[in-house]
Parts: C-alpha cells; sequence; structure tokens
C-alpha cells in the first residue's frame, strides 16, 4: 500500500481528446483472427446450394452425383437436416395480424428468391464443397416472380406465398389526431384546399433498394464438441443471436456461446439470425463435427438482407408564406420474400422521423409492408430514418420551389427554435436539446452559402455547360435505441437496455465487459477513454472485452447509433459502482471516514489534507484481502445495466454543392459541408471518421448505389462490378464541424454519431443535383441520379419545354428556379423519372 | 477465391508457352497478369483445364525503341506502362489511357497484351492501340505474324489471335510532339467505361495538321473515328472548329443499350467527348 504525497498530479481528461484507434493495428494489419480465420482440428466446410429462380416449386432433388466426390462428407437437402421445419424469428411483429411466413433455414418445397439455399454440401475443403455443389441437380418449376409492390397489391396477384393470402405483411399507422398529439391531416388538408392562402402538394419519392456491402463477408463456425456448443460468427448481435437460437432450436440457452470475434463491418447487414448460421449448427450437430460456413462476394450482395426499398407518397398543407399545416405519408415498404429479424419494424422507425425538426400541427403516417419475391430488407445505416430524412427533406425543397421561398428561410419558419427545447413532436416523441440556429449559421459560414449562390447565377447567366447546384438537408434522428418501455409499447421483441461490468486487477488495470458489439466503429478506443476518465487511471490500463456470451454474458448488442448513447452510459453507472465499492476500503486503508474522502484523478483524499490513495492500491488490497473492514466484500468489482428513459436527437445541417455537367449528365460533388450536433463528443477523430463514412454511404445511396432486379426476379447487381461502390476517388473531402448541445438524458450528454452522416447526406446531394437542372423543367430524378438519368432528364424537360414559360432563374426563391407561377391548388404531381 | 480445378505451368519462354499452349488444346488459357481472367475463374464463368501462366517470360516484358517504332511487351504491366519515359516521349495516348484503367492493385498486376488480348468492348487499351495504328506481334508454332490493329479486334472478347498463339508485343509508330488525350466515361473510378475518346493530335501554327481518334464502348471492337479525323485535319484549332468536326463521331458505330446508357446516349457521349479529347490532347 503506497500513500500519495501529491494528489493534485491527475492525468489530462481522456473525453474530448483525440486518440487514434488502439483496436487499428491489429484490424489493419491483419494480426488478428476472423471468423474465417478460426482453424479448428478436423473442420469441415459448407457449400450452399442456391436457387437461381425467384419463385419456383421445387420437384425434385438429385445430390448423389455431389455425394460420389471425393473429399464430400454429406450432401443434405431441408429435410434431411430439419432446417424446413425451422422458423427463423422476426422479432418485432409490429401489428397483432401481421402475416408472418414461415422462414426456413433452406427452403423444403418452394423457393422464394433468386439465392434461397436448397441444399448444402459438407466437405473436407472449401474448395471440394463448391466443386461439389455445382453436381446437385435441383429440379424446378418455375411459378410467376412477383416484384412490383403495387401489383403485388392489386387483387389477383401472384401471391408470394398463397398460404398467408396476401402479399401485404402488415398495415402500420399512426394518427395525430387520434393519438392526441395533433391534429387530424384529413381536416388540415381540406381545410388547404379550400383555403386561397395554403396549398396542397404532392410527391412521390422512391427509396431504390441498396445492399449494405460490409467488406468482411459473413461467416460462421459452429464446433459442437464441447459441453456448450460454441458458434463463432460474424454478426452484429451475438447476444441476440445466442437467445435467438435457444428460442428458435429449442435448445438450452446454457448450452450455447455465441463470439464474435472481430468483425469487419456491418452496418446493419449483421443484425440477423441468417438462414446460413443456423444451417452450419444444424449440420455440426448432426455430424457431432465442428463445422464452417463462408460465403462469397456474390453470395453475400445476392442472399445477405438488402436496405431500403420504399415508395413514399407525400402530402404536405402548407401557407402561400411557408408554414406547414399538415403532413401525410403513405409508404409502401418491399420486404422481400420474408421478414427478417427486425425487418417490418424499419420502416415504422421512419414514422417519428418525417416530421423531422419542424413544427408540424397534423401528421399522418400509414405504412403498408409488402412480400416480393426478392432478398429479403432489413436493417441498413440508419433503419428507416434515412427513408424519411430524405422524404421530408426533399419535400421541403419541393414546397420552396412551388412557393418561391428560399430553401433555407422555409426551414428556419417551421423548425423548432431552440429555446423550445424540450419539445414534443406531433409524432409523440420528446427532443431534450438541441440548436438548429446554430448548426445551420455555422455551416452557412463554412459553406459561404451565399458566395456559392451568387456563383450559381453567374453560371446560369452565362450557361455554364456545368451548372452549379445547391442542397441542403436539415435533419434530426433518434438513436441511442432504445427506452425499453418505448419498444414494448412498439411491440418489439426485446428492450433496450445495455449492460457493462467492470473488473479491477490486482495491478490496478481494468477489463471492461461491454454488452455491445463493435464491428470497426472504434469502440475499445472510445471506452477506454470513458473508463479511464472515470476510473482516474490511464487509457492504456483499460481493456474492453466484448463480443462473447461466455464473458459478456448480457448485452443487446450494436446498431442503431446506441454503443455509446447506452452502453457508454453503462460503464460509467458501473465505474460509479466500483468507486462506491472502493470507497469504504479506501477509508480503511486511510483510517478515515469514508465521509472524509472524495475521489478525483483516480485517488481517494481525505479532505483537506495530502492523503491520499489510489483505485489501484484499492484493487490490490482487495486482491490481498490481507486488511479490509468487516463486513465488506473483498471485491470491488461491478455490473450496470442502464435503461434510457429517451431516445437521443442528434442534428445537423448539411450542405451540398454539385456540379452537373450538362452534356454528359455527371455530377460532381463540388462542395460539401456539415455541422453536426452529436452531443458530447468523446473521441473527436473517431466522430469525425464517422461523419466522413456515413456521408460516403449517404452520398452513394444519392449518386451510385443500386440493386435492381430485372423482369424475371434475378439480381443485376451481382457483383461489385454492377453494384458501384464509390471509392475514395469518387468522393471529395468533406468540411465537418460540430456544435454542441448535450443531450440531457444521459450523464455524458452523448446523442450517438454512426448514422448521422448516412440519415442526412443523401436528401442534400439529390436536392442539389435538382437545384442544377430545375431551371431546364427537370422535376425529379429517381436515385441514384445517375449520369444517363440525369442527361435523360434534362433531355426530356427540354423536350417538353418551350412554351413559353421559361424557368425563373433570377427571381429570389431563387436559386431553385422558382416556378411559383406553376402552384395550384390540389395535387401538384412532380414530374417522375 | 475457389475456382473449378485446372493445372498450371508457367513457362519461362515464349516457345515453352506456345508449346504448352497447343498441347493444352482448346481448354488451354493464357493468364496474362489476371485482371479480367481471375474474376473469370472465380465466378466460375469459365474452366480451362490448363492454365498457361506468361508472368515468368522475361522476354515479355519491357518497353524498347526499334528504329521508328516503340515495342512493348505483352506482359508489361499497365503500371510500368504508365511510368515509361519511352511512351512519355513518343506515344503519350496508350500512357494517358492507361492511366484510367481499374485501380493502383490492378495497375500493378494487369498487361498491355492481357488486356489487347481480351477484347472486352468496354475495355480502355483497343481503342489507343486502333487509333495509333499500332501492329500486334502474334507468335505460333509456324513463328511470328505481325496483324495491323484495324485487322485485330474482330468482335466481342475475339482477336485474330489464332489458336496455339499467343500476342507477344505490341508494336507503335512513334507520335513524338503529338497531344494526348483519353476521355473516359464512367459511373465510378474503377468501373468499366461507359464510352471513351482516345485522341491524339498533331498541331502546328495553329492548325490540326493530323489528328487519330479511337472509340471505346461504341461496338463489339473499338472504332475509329474517321469523320472526325478528316474533317479536323487542315482546320485552324478552335474550340468551335472542334465541337463542330466532333458531330461526326458516333458515324459508324452501333453501340449497345444497358442499364448504364442506352445506345443514343452513348451515341451523344461519343460526340461529346470526342470534342473535349481533341480539345484537351491539343493543349
Amino acid at each position: 500500500m503506497t500513500t500519495t504525497e501529491n494528489p493534485t498530479n491527475a492525468p489530462a481528461p481522456e473525453i474530448g481528446r483525440d486518440r487514434r484507434r488502439k483496436e487499428d493495428r491489429r484490424l489493419i494489419t491483419g494480426r488478428t483472427r476472423w471468423t474465417d480465420n478460426q482453424a479448428i482440428t478436423g473442420l469441415l466446410h459448407l457449400s450452399i446450394v442456391r436457387s437461381p429462380f425467384a419463385h419456383a416449386e421445387i420437384q425434385g432433388i438429385d445430390t448423389s452425383a455431389a455425394k460420389q466426390v471425393p473429399g464430400v462428407v454429406g450432401v443434405y437437402t431441408a429435410a434431411d437436416i430439419g432446417a424446413d421445419a425451422v422458423q427463423l424469428p422476426c422479432a418485432w411483429p409490429i401489428t397483432k395480424d401481421m402475416k408472418a411466413p414461415q422462414r426456413p433455414a433452406l427452403a423444403g418445397s418452394r423457393v422464394n428468391f433468386a439465392g434461397e439455399g436448397v441444399a448444402v454440401v459438407v466437405a473436407r475443403s472449401a474448395a471440394i464443397a463448391k466443386d461439389a455443389a455445382e453436381l446437385v441437380e435441383v429440379d424446378y418449376a418455375e411459378l410467376e416472380p412477383v416484384l412490383d409492390m403495387e401489383d403485388a397489391l392489386k387483387d389477383g396477384a401472384t401471391l408470394v406465398h398463397p398460404e398467408i393470402g396476401t402479399n401485404a405483411n402488415a398495415q402500420w399507422v399512426f394518427d395525430s389526431g387520434e393519438a392526441g398529439s395533433g391534429g387530424s391531416v384529413a381536416e388540415a388538408l381540406s381545410a388547404a384546399e379550400k383555403d386561397d392562402d395554403q396549398v396542397v402538394i404532392h410527391r412521390r419519392f422512391r427509396q431504390q433498394r441498396l445492399v449494405p456491402v460490409f467488406m468482411e463477408p459473413r461467416s460462421t463456425v459452429v464446433d459442437p464438441t464441447g459441453e456448450q456448443l460454441v458458434m463463432w460468427s460474424s454478426t452484429q448481435v451475438p447476444h441476440i443471436l445466442k437467445t435467438m437460437l435457444a428460442l428458435t432450436l429449442g435448445l438450452p440457452e446454457n448450452k450455447l456461446r455465441v463470439i464474435a470475434p472481430d468483425v469487419g463491418g456491418g452496418f446493419g447487414g449483421k443484425i440477423a439470425v441468417a438462414p446460413e448460421e443456423v444451417v452450419t449448427l444444424l449440420v455440426a450437430r448432426k455430424l457431432g463435427k465442428p463445422v464452417k460456413w463462408t460465403e462469397t462476394r456474390s453470395e453475400s450482395l445476392l442472399t445477405a438482407h438488402h436496405g431500403r426499398d420504399q415508395i413514399q407518397d407525400l402530402t404536405i398543407a402548407v401557407t402561400k408564406d411557408g408554414i406547414i399545416k399538415g403532413l401525410d405519408v403513405k409508404l409502401l415498404a418491399d420486404m422481400g420474400a420474408y421478414l427478417g429479424l427486425v425487418g417490418p419494424g424499419v420502416p415504422i422507425l421512419g414514422a417519428f422521423m418525417f416530421n423531422a425538426i419542424y413544427k408540424i400541427p397534423a401528421y399522418r403516417f400509414d405504412c403498408t409492408n409488402v412480400f416480393t419475391t426478392k432478398t429479403l430488407t432489413d436493417a441498413y445505416r440508419g433503419a428507416g430514418r434515412p427513408e424519411a430524412t430524405f422524404g421530408i427533406e426533399r419535400m421541403m425543397d419541393e414546397v420552396a420551389v412551388e412557393l418561391g421561398i428560399e430553401p433555407m428561410e422555409l426551414r428556419r419558419k417551421n423548425w423548432i427554435k431552440h429555446e423550445e427545447f424540450p419539445y414534443t413532436t406531433v409524432s409523440t416523441l420528446t427532443y431534450d436539446t438541441g440548436n438548429y440556429e446554430a448548426a445551420t449559421d455555422q455551416a452557412l459560414q463554412m459553406f459561404d452559402y451565399d458566395g456559392l449562390r451568387r456563383e450559381q447565377q453567374e453560371r446560369r447567366q452565362r450557361g455554364d455547360v456545368k451548372q452549379l447546384g445547391i442542397g441542403i438537408s436539415t435533419f434530426t434522428e433518434m438513436c441511442g435505441l432504445a427506452p425499453s418501455r418505448v419498444l414494448g409499447s412498439l411491440d418489439y421483441g426485446a428492450g433496450g437496455w445495455e449492460t457493462a461490468s467492470i473488473r479491477m486487477l490486482p495491478t490496478g488495470k481494468a477489463e471492461v465487459v461491454v454488452g455491445v458489439s463493435p464491428h470497426g466503429q472504434g469502440h475499445e478506443t472510445a471506452f477506454s477513454q470513458i473508463v479511464a476518465d472515470k476510473l482516474g487511471i490511464a487509457f492504456e490500463d483499460v481493456e474492453i472485452l466484448h463480443g462473447d456470451t461466455q464473458s459478456s454474458y448480457r448485452g443487446l448488442d450494436t446498431y442503431g447509433s446506441r454503443s455509446l448513447a447506452v452502453g457508454g452510459i453503462a460503464m460509467v453507472k458501473a465505474a460509479e459502482k466500483v468507486i462506491e465499492k472502493a470507497k469504504p476500503i479506501a477509508a480503511h486503508m486511510l483510517e478515515a471516514s469514508e465521509d472524509d474522502l472524495e475521489f478525483t484523478g483516480g485517488k481517494f483524499t481525505v479532505k483537506g489534507t495530502d492523503k491520499g490513495v489510489g483505485i489501484a492500491d484499492v484493487a490490490l488490497a482487495v486482491f490481498a484481502a490481507h486488511d479490509y473492514p468487516e463486513g465488506i466484500e473483498p471485491d470491488i468489482d461491478a455490473h450496470a445495466t442502464f435503461d434510457p428513459e429517451n431516445f437521443s436527437f442528434p442534428h445537423g445541417t448539411h450542405l451540398c454543392a454539385v456540379e452537373v455537367d450538362t452534356e454528359t449528365g455527371f455530377v460532381h460533388l463540388h462542395k460539401y459541408v456539415c455541422v453536426d450536433d452529436v452531443g458530447t463528443v468523446i473521441n473527436p477523430l473517431i466522430v469525425e471518421g464517422q461523419v466522413h463514412g456515413g456521408l460516403a454511404q449517404g452520398i452513394a445511396q444519392a449518386l451510385f448505389e443500386e440493386a435492381p432486379y430485372d423482369e424475371s426476379g434475378t439480381l443485376l447487381s451481382g457483383t461489385l462490378v454492377d453494384y458501384t461502390l464509390p471509392s475514395a476517388a469518387d468522393l471529395i473531402s468533406f468540411d465537418t464541424a460540430n456544435t454542441a448541445t448535450p443531450s440531457t438524458t444521459n450523464p455524458l450528454g452523448v446523442k450517438g454519431v454512426g448514422e448521422a452522416g448516412t440519415i442526412a447526406s443523401t436528401p442534400a446531394v439529390v436536392n442539389a443535383v435538382l437545384d442544377a437542372v430545375r431551371q431546364y423543367g427537370v422535376k425529379d430524378i429517381d436515385m441514384p441520379t445517375t449520369p444517363f438519368r440525369v442527361w435523360t432528364a434534362i433531355n426530356s424537360a427540354k423536350g417538353t419545354a418551350g412554351r413559353g414559360d421559361e424557368a425563373d432563374v433570377a427571381s429570389p426563391g431563387a436559386g431553385l428556379g422558382s416556378t411559383a407561377s406553376d402552384i395550384s391548388k390540389g395535387d401538384t404531381q412532380g414530374g417522375h423519372l | 477465391m475457389i475456382p473449378a480445378s485446372f493445372d498450371y505451368v508457367r513457362p519461362t519462354s515464349v516457345d515453352e508457352a506456345v508449346q504448352a499452349l497447343v498441347e493444352g488444346g482448346d481448354d488451354a488459357k493464357l493468364l496474362a497478369g489476371g485482371q479480367s481472367f481471375i474474376p473469370v475463374l472465380r465466378l466460375r464463368m469459365g474452366d480451362p483445364s490448363l492454365v498457361v501462366d506468361l508472368g515468368g517470360i522475361p522476354e515479355l516484358r519491357g518497353v524498347r525503341e526499334e528504329g521508328d517504332q516503340i515495342v512493348v511487351g505483352a506482359m508489361t504491366t499497365h503500371h510500368e506502362v504508365t511510368r515509361d519515359d519511352l511512351l512519355a516521349q513518343h506515344v503519350a495516348l496508350i500512357q494517358e489511357a492507361t492511366k484510367t484503367v481499374a485501380d493502383p492493385q490492378v495497375r500493378h498486376r494487369g498487361t498491355l497484351g492481357g488486356a489487347l488480348a481480351h477484347a472486352d468492348p468496354a475495355g480502355d487499351l483497343a481503342a489507343p492501340t486502333l487509333a495509333l495504328d499500332a501492329e500486334l506481334v502474334v507468335v505460333g508454332q509456324n513463328g511470328e505474324r505481325r496483324v495491323p490493329a484495324a485487322e485485330f479486334f474482330e468482335d466481342y472478347f475475339t482477336t485474330a489471335i489464332g489458336p496455339g498463339e499467343i500476342l507477344t508485343a505490341i508494336r507503335f509508330p512513334k507520335y513524338t510532339g503529338w497531344g494526348a488525350r483519353y476521355e473516359k466515361f464512367n459511373r465510378v473510378a474503377q468501373a468499366w467505361s461507359i464510352v471513351a475518346v482516345a485522341a491524339t493530335v498533331k498541331v502546328e501554327g495553329g492548325s490540326i495538321t493530323d489528328a487519330r481518334i479511337g472509340l471505346t464502348n461504341m461496338a463489339g471492337t473499338p472504332v475509329r473515328a474517321r469523320g472526325v479525323e478528316t474533317a479536323l485535319v487542315g482546320q485552324t484549332m478552335s474550340e468551335e472548329t472542334v465541337r463542330a468536326a466532333a458531330q461526326a463521331a458516333a458515324e459508324g458505330t452501333s453501340p449497345t443499350s444497358d442499364a448504364d446508357a442506352g445506345s443514343d446516349y452513348r451515341e451523344h457521349l461519343a460526340r461529346v467527348l470526342t470534342g473535349r479529347a481533341v480539345l484537351a490532347a491539343a493543349g
């Protein structure tokens, strides 16, 4: 035991400090063990035989040739391993009468999307398994594919799942009039129709289908040879996976251990109980041998769940001076062939976000989820919130154009002012803090908004080949998923708490076991900073342990920007408990009263004296346990669970300038500025990285990415040649900054940053593209706004122009090429390409 | 990557390679870097019985000057092409085009000969090779023959290279002092060209005295924009004259339609990009 002479020698605070990510050395150099690197003696390898057809009856499967291949251990159809009897879980039954078809681990008698597994080959090497899989002969009788959501809902439509009698999964409605949180939209719209001072504007937007494209393809290893069956999997959700495997397969949960080792990205795409995980487990159990499945990139693009894919119909009532009176949202959301783990709930998350940062007196959200014969959709970075943000932010620009109001001015007229927080929205959420004015003002200044608007005018007047467009997105999101009571009210199948445990080691170091499951975010670094600050120990002395249900037995994993806003708080609470438990022991060591102790900078000191003892000294003292107070455990380890009382609400202002090459249709990013308020920043470097990556993904939806199907239901983007991910060469340097109004719903004041860039950026870019070409009469361009689409839009618009209604490119309102004279009563349908 | 199984040989001379190719018969394929062949194997779009790797033949690599020609070994990598001083001085167009191929990793593995023999209509090196009136040296059991670029590209993925023959070198005439530009249009930096234009021009005293223009992905083979060349020669260099001449760029082409571009859009791009390429080449 040492007493410290100089208790004021405290380290500099870790929170708020740029720290390079401690995990990056091993991740970047490959000095780690991904799931596919697991090497177990006697490991067998799987290859899954997949349907080339979108919709077909399986009339027979001949496995005889495959079985003859030397090195093949077994070839199994669904029935052989009971995979057809499995019901893969959907944890979010959004309505009581939701239609949920059985989702088997391998298809039994019918395949419902191209890529669905129908048989599995087990062999001594992955190469043999792959060769043999090509010899499995499957006899299919093709059925009509179901591809278009609107057609799928018509009477007499081919049914994806005839046994449920409909292609509609569920209809979920929120009506502020009925909820008592606002007025009736029907009344607001009808009042607007009759009012000469109001207009009603309708637009239809399309959210294309996207693929998450995580860097590490999915992989699962199952070792059934121990007392506990062990599954390694490249998953975001090891805890949920473990519980769901137990519930789904009827396995005792105590006989299961799930490990998510280092995981190379997820973006929501690894929030799943994947059929392949279950198949790997079933085969391992059947053979009593360890088995591995690792997908190819093409398999990943085809069969790992997709994201987005909505048709959005928005109708807004607004006064002619720009005050929103009501918003009606009707969505069709493509579920694909089955329901994923949280798939049906993804569009519902958007229900709370279409009203965004605006004071909207009447609001209605009506979403119908639709089955099609495509790969299922589920969470993808932002999950529901990017869709909503896109809808409302595109609509705000449409309103600005229709009314001839400067688009930022229109937003200012409607957003919640900083002095109005906390503010309960029309969709019933209470935003705790925010300052839209501050973020916006800083963004406008960084962007040189006025200067770019001037340049835009100059280019228009000169008739430049490259026309400038400026797009705005002022967004908020709900993150920090989630208060358990709220999830309960939404019929979600679990809570939203998070846990952390701190183990104080005899040498004064700390192991922190967390329930969240990092897969590239830099959690180990940020969490180390938090715990180091709270316990007053060195950053290097904190080890973050995660992703193994043996060490971390309680957790709800990583998604929805929750790891810091929920998991981080659990760490703070656990640290507080460690200090609380250490206090009587420190008092004993210092021969002082507990009441006279204070804890700062990692040391307990007797107030008014220089007598003190460090937390490390206490850790050693309880390890030796030679001398500690009566009636107290010699243990200062602690465990805490935090259940947030509210979501957190990051917000920000994103401004994008694009140059549209009017001869070719190519969109060049010209400038991108965003000022995000994510509350307290733990590590500015990581926050900036998250924003940059998020922007790349959101911009990619606007400009580059799409997963289209042909008329037979075949995915056309089955390789990365066809699914055009942008690289650094296709993007520009982003100018990012932060304002901070700390969240008041958690002690760190943090809000979450994992999804912000993705949610905000897509509409900023599309608004910019349209802003550049509206002058030619273009009203909308589907995403991604490819050169071909942009060029075609300009050409078609020019082809229909020249009727004397030359676009106004000079008057205020303005930069948008205001078409205020076109405002008509009733629906104003945007031209749609 | 798990391709179907195949035999693999890595000869150290062209003669050995020809021998291996002949013995391997129809199912033998040449590996000349792997930019396109490796994906074919990975996706199991092909299952050759024998792969003859040309990577171990020193005589197939490098750039040298032979009289009034610059000779590029078929196995010279894209990266080496982009860094070569002789090419920079005498055949800038092939260098400009090569800089746009794929990404740095691929440019370190892929080769000029491999790309030309593969003859992907969206590949970037065939159009400049055609425009530059290169000769392609092909070696088989009966010795060597030289094929003019105009006769080399026969159709989609089809060239004049016969069974048992290997493309060993590309011989470029010198275009010393000519300006060059490869104007590539694609969705993202690593993607294949939707359309691209290879242009090299000689400007003397403010006038265009000679021009060579090749188009990428405007037909099953690269296409020479002879109408534009003719219209340019003798013209005073100006944006107006160049753009006017470029209007002939799509003549004689037969571009495909796909999700990235309709055929009319490709024709339009050919005209726009030709104008830009010539203007940039003329500097």
